[in-house]
């Protein structure tokens, strides 16, 4: 994990975490992205010989100890989601990055929809369509973390 | 097909990957340890020490999280005005003056009731242990309403503790770290309240419903007697929380005769959506005013008890 520069793959995913809970006004904290998700994609279509459904499965891991949910909820959406854009990195790399956003939009709301359907199974929670805002945020936010997260790949060389 | 066309090309391009466990291995066994920690934290809740320690191991990231709000924070609080911090100044004295006169007739009223509960051979009310505490960051699921606070185990924070700020009850300890611990709310689902009405003392349960204005209270009959605009305290019924601290007001009652219970929402009297500092307390014991009776007798033993038990283990 730590050869080629593999210490910038763990700091950005140390940062999605923090951006993940840091306070934001009540009134944006719907819209919030799912930075970890997007991090993780990126990573997992650049290279996935070094992040797979393991290391999705440990950061959905942290999410559950930071946000406090149930442990494992959001582990197993987590390896979910980035499982199925994972096995499909060689197609969904050729993509023009609009399209990428799109499937990624998919992949968090699969993403949403499973952390829902295992609360819904464990506690007695109701769908809002709320649930589903950040999954707009996360379509807009990928081209941008997209372009930013290649040209660091390409800084620091990290294959 | 798609799967055989996954697990070959990276094998083709990196001849580490040959040696690993194909993605849909990872995955079975990814989703096995899922359902395995799922049953273990929710079914057995075996995993009530470990949460702590996980949380002292992730409360690091907590607080860098939370700097550049404590940064800004800071900043509006240095870059204010002469004039304003003067008004404000003149505001807090006059505002000191006025609960200074109060706590005077306060100490006397005090001292009175404890004369008359003494006459009464009901037990005293002790002074509670408090300790402020200041927000580190407000949990993103929109699932769960947890907050974490900056205060552990070190300062003798403890599970279950009761959790208040200036206007009234917020939540209470759920899982404690270290230097951080996480905060449940009385909003989230899983939650409720023994409270009762303190118009004519009522008894009602305030259970979350997940939103942040609201609590439902179910099983009030038709025939109680509970308007909206009622104030809502604290019983002191579960042993959790002391008694009589405001918990929410009554907004609305529905009694639709059709329906085999009165519908009553009310709304939590903390800001919960604005906090900032809280107010940890440490009940000495059970301050019931129903723990004197002698059917209670036992109870109130246990209770009495394990609050000691809590705060030995907390000091």
């Amino acid at each position: 994990m730590l050869l080629n520069n593999g210490i910038i793959i763990l700091f950005s995913l140390l940062i999605a975490l923090m951006a993940t809970i840091m306070p934001m006004p009540l009134s944006l904290d719907a819209f919030r992205p799912d930075w970890v998700l997007v991090v993780l994609l990126y990573w997992c279509l650049a290279l996935p010989n070094r992040v797979n459904v393991i290391t999705a499965w440990v950061m959905g891991f942290l999410m559950d100890v930071l946000l406090g949910s149930v442990l494992g909820v959001h582990a197993a959406a987590m390896a979910l989601s980035v499982y199925i854009i994972a096995v499909n990195f060689q197609k969904i790399r050729n993509f023009s990055v609009w399209q990428q956003a799109l499937i990624v939009g998919v992949s968090a709301a699969l993403y949403h929809l499973l952390v829902f359907w295992l609360q819904r199974f464990l506690t007695d929670i109701v769908f809002l369509p709320s649930y589903l805002y950040p999954v707009f945020t996360t379509i807009v936010l990928w081209p941008w973390a997209f372009l930013l997260l290649r040209k660091v790949r390409r800084h620091f060389k990290i294959k | 097909m798609r799967l055989a066309f996954g697990r070959a090309q990276p094998a083709q391009m990196n001849p580490i990957f040959k040696h690993g466990p194909s993605p849909q291995h990872r995955l079975v066994f990814v989703l096995l340890l899922s359902v395995l920690l799922i049953f273990l934290d929710h079914k057995a809740n075996s995993f009530d020490g470990v949460r702590g320690y996980l949380q002292s191991l992730v409360s690091p990231l907590q607080y860098i999280a939370n700097a550049p709000k404590q940064m800004m924070t800071w900043a509006a609080e240095n870059l204010v005005t002469r004039k304003h911090l003067m008004e404000e100044n003149q505001q807090l004295k006059v505002n000191e003056l006025r609960l200074h006169e109060e706590l005077m007739q306060l100490d006397i009223i005090k001292q009175e009731n404890e004369r008359l509960r003494s006459l009464l051979a009901s037990p005293l009310r002790s002074e509670v242990r408090k300790m402020v505490a200041e927000i580190l960051s407000v949990d993103s699921d929109p699932y769960t309403h947890q907050i974490v606070i900056n205060k552990g185990a070190n300062d003798g924070v403890f599970e279950g503790q009761p959790v208040l700020d200036e206007q009234g009850i917020v939540g209470q300890i759920q899982h404690v770290g270290t230097t951080s611990s996480r905060v449940i709310l009385i909003t989230d689902v899983t939650h409720g309240v023994p409270v009762r009405i303190s118009r004519n003392g009522i008894r009602l349960i305030a259970s979350g419903s997940g939103q942040i204005d609201r609590l439902t209270h179910n099983h009030v009959s038709h025939s109680a007697d509970i308007r909206s605009g009622d104030l809502l305290v604290t019983s002191g019924l579960g042993g959790k929380y002391p008694e009589g601290y405001p918990v929410s007001r009554v907004t609305i009652v529905t009694q639709d005769e059709s329906r085999p219970f009165a519908q009553v929402f009310s709304q939590p009297v903390a800001q919960i959506d604005r906090l900032r500092y809280l107010l940890l307390l440490w009940p000495e014991k059970p301050s019931s005013i129903f723990s004197s009776k002698s059917g209670a007798e036992a109870a109130s033993k246990a209770k009495s008890n394990n609050s000691k038990g809590d705060s030995n283990a907390a000091q």
